[in-house]
């Protein structure tokens, strides 16, 4: 089911990836190519690698082997600062926020580098980014001191400080309440329909399916189904690596 | 309260406090320059260590505490300052001129230095920036006409003690100021996001798009000269090194890390605070002898267990202050259009689980 890496019109390819610590192999042949304005869902069970894949696309992480090629330039060497210029903003599963600045100047830190903004522009950006996570009230409130839902809020509206064309998410919803999570899907539905693309990891699978125009499910460093979500869903591939893991 | 939109509300950079630190600061700086008229000059040059001890405290904590570059090597920079104040000295110029020179060049010798240091990561950076100041060391005693291995003295340096003592007290005046003014400034820019950023997560700051490397790049060479101006200024005291072993001496990596520990690391005020102790301690212990470093480990041990953020941590945290803000804070601009509401000036925090809102 998994389908060849497309060359034309992708704002991002990933070619024949693998990665490895060691002898540990935690990637292995992954292909894969998202069009420009399409937001893909990635699901599988823990420890599949999903984290890992992020990681290797937006240079956390260097492949092993294979590419990455970002708006057909191949970016498989370079590291996580000039993919973040080139248009990729990632959120991280566990938050890393900077604990002694402020919601305001996290923010602040993706739009002065990652979208290379200065002065009044780059506030304006960062700004613009805790309006659209719904973060203005802890503007001045120092990331330390943030509970984890709003660490993880805060991963998104630095994200979206860099201004990315690519967007990588990294399970922002899980532990939310009914209507913050409907609140997240429509921020989320609102930024795709503004032309982002989307690269969205998800253990909630009613959000994900909410926003995606097409569901990827990875198990033991593999994809195992790519395509759209509903077949994705109910495939027995799918199904299988599934039973057990409560969904 | 109002909800806020990003068109109502400002960025507040805490400019009037800090025209009051700039103020204040400059006020302090004239009156200490001043002082060598006034109070005895056998006073005013006993200042002297401590306006070199907080140069080095700031830049050592410029380089770890914003930087995360843990270093027990500055004592390169401080001697290749001294060293290199021979070399300038020698081709003529004086002693105050050749310090700035020294340092320029040590800036220079520091950039490829920090290619080789930059490979190792955390405890190796720390062993290598030692094993780096060894090296320079050992290079530096093989030249005859620096001493070699028996240190020496400034050739041409002002004779009269009363206006040595003075100019040098200058000199180290002025390096001091200009280690807070940079730091300071630093610190405000918008490279003061980025060293900020660096120092509370790395891995973080790279996928926000800074560019790590150059940054503590820039940080390294900054501190070296600064190190370097330190160096100078203790030379030029002495007239000379007693020794390489001494002015190369890693007890001046052990001092710089107590002091910023002390004082509270990744704070400007805690490295004041700290070489502040450490000088007044050394004023009045330091014929204890060999009690006198157990005091300052037991001081050591204190502070860190139970102030882990040192003095001024401990202080900012329980008051909220800062002598040097290098802040944002957004406050919201008054909107005629909208009924005035009671509001505090400020943003509040507000129950932690906010809901997600567009
Ligand atoms: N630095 C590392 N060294 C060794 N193994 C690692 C490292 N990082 C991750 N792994 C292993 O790689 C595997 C995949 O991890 P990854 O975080 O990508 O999984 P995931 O699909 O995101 O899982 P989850 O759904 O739990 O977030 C795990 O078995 C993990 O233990
Ligand atoms: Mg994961």
């Amino acid at each position: 089911m998994s389908a060849p890496a497309e060359t034309a019109n992708s704002l991002l390819e990933v070619n024949s990836v693998a990665k490895s610590y060691g002898a540990l192999h935690i990637l292995t042949e992954i292909n894969f190519a998202v069009p420009a304005g399409e937001a893909v869902g990635i699901v599988g069970p823990n420890g599949a690698g999903k984290s890992t894949l992020l990681s290797v696309i937006n240079g956390t992480e260097r492949a092993t082997a294979g590419s990455v090629i970002f708006d057909r330039r191949d970016v498989t060497k370079l590291g996580p600062e000039v993919r973040a210029h080139a248009g990729m903003g990632r959120t991280f599963q566990i938050p890393r926020p900077f604990t002694h600045l402020t919601v305001f100047e996290n923010a602040l830190s993706g739009a002065s580098y990652g979208a290379g903004l200065h002065g009044k522009a780059a506030d304006e950006q960062a700004l613009y980014a805790l309006e659209l996570s719904g973060m203005m009230d802890l503007a001045n409130t120092p990331a330390g001191r943030l509970p984890l839902l709003a660490r993880k809020r805060l991963e998104l509206a630095r994200a979206l400080a860099t201004r990315p064309r690519l967007l990588l998410l990294d399970e922002i919803a899980g532990g939310l309440t009914e209507a913050e999570c409907d609140s997240l899907v429509e921020t989320i539905s609102g930024l795709h329909a503004s032309g982002i693309t989307i690269i969205w990891i998800e253990h909630v699978v009613k959000a994900l399916l909410a926003v995606v125009d097409r569901l990827v499910c990875l198990a033991s460093g593999t994809l195992i189904a790519d395509g759209k979500p509903d077949l994705v869903m109910s495939s027995t591939e799918v199904r299988r690596v599934y039973l057990g893991s409560g969904i | 309260m109002p909800k806020l939109i990003a068109g109502s509300v400002r960025v507040d950079r805490y400019q009037r406090r800090a025209l009051v630190t700039g103020v204040v600061a400059a006020a302090a700086f004239v009156a200490l320059a001043a002082a060598p008229y006034v109070l005895d000059p056998a006073v005013t040059s006993s200042w002297i260590k401590l306006f070199y001890l907080i140069t080095l405290a700031t830049m050592w904590n410029l380089l770890a505490g914003y930087a995360g570059m843990v270093s027990v090597g500055q004592q390169a920079y401080i001697g290749l300052g001294a060293y290199g104040l021979f070399v300038f000295n020698d081709m003529g110029f004086d002693p105050y001129s050749s310090a700035l020179i020294a340092s320029v060049a040590v800036g220079v010798i520091a950039l490829p230095l920090s290619f080789i240091a930059f490979r190792l990561r955390g405890g190796y950076f720390a062993i290598g920036t030692w094993v780096i100041a060894e090296a320079v060391r050992q290079i530096v005693i093989r030249f005859d006409n620096l001493g070699a291995g028996r240190g020496r003295s400034i050739s041409n340096y002002t004779a009269d003690p009363v206006f040595r003592n003075m100019f040098t007290y200058w000199l180290a005046l002025g390096i001091l100021a200009l280690a807070l003014v940079v730091t300071f400034y630093l610190l405000r820019s918008r490279m003061g996001i980025a060293l900020q950023s660096i120092r509370d997560n790395e891995v973080a700051a790279r996928a926000l798009g800074i560019n790590v490397s150059r940054t503590k790049r820039i940080v390294f060479v900054i501190a070296a000269m600064g190190a370097a101006l330190a160096g100078s200024v203790i030379c030029i005291q002495a007239i000379g090194v007693a020794s390489p072993n001494q002015i190369f001496s890693v007890s001046y990596s052990a001092f710089m890390i107590f002091m910023v520990l002390i004082g509270g690391i990744g704070t400007i005020e805690g490295p004041i605070l700290g070489a502040v102790i450490y000088f007044v301690m050394d004023l009045y212990f330091s014929q204890l002898g060999l009690w006198y470093l157990v005091v300052l480990g037991l001081l050591a041990i204190l502070v860190t267990l139970f102030l882990p953020k040192g003095i001024w941590g401990a202080i900012h945290e329980r008051f909220n202050i800062s002598l040097f803000p290098v802040g944002h804070r957004i406050v919201p601009v008054a909107d005629k259009f909208l009924p005035q509401s009671s509001a505090q000036p400020t943003v509040k925090e507000k129950r932690p689980n906010g809901r997600f809102r567009r």
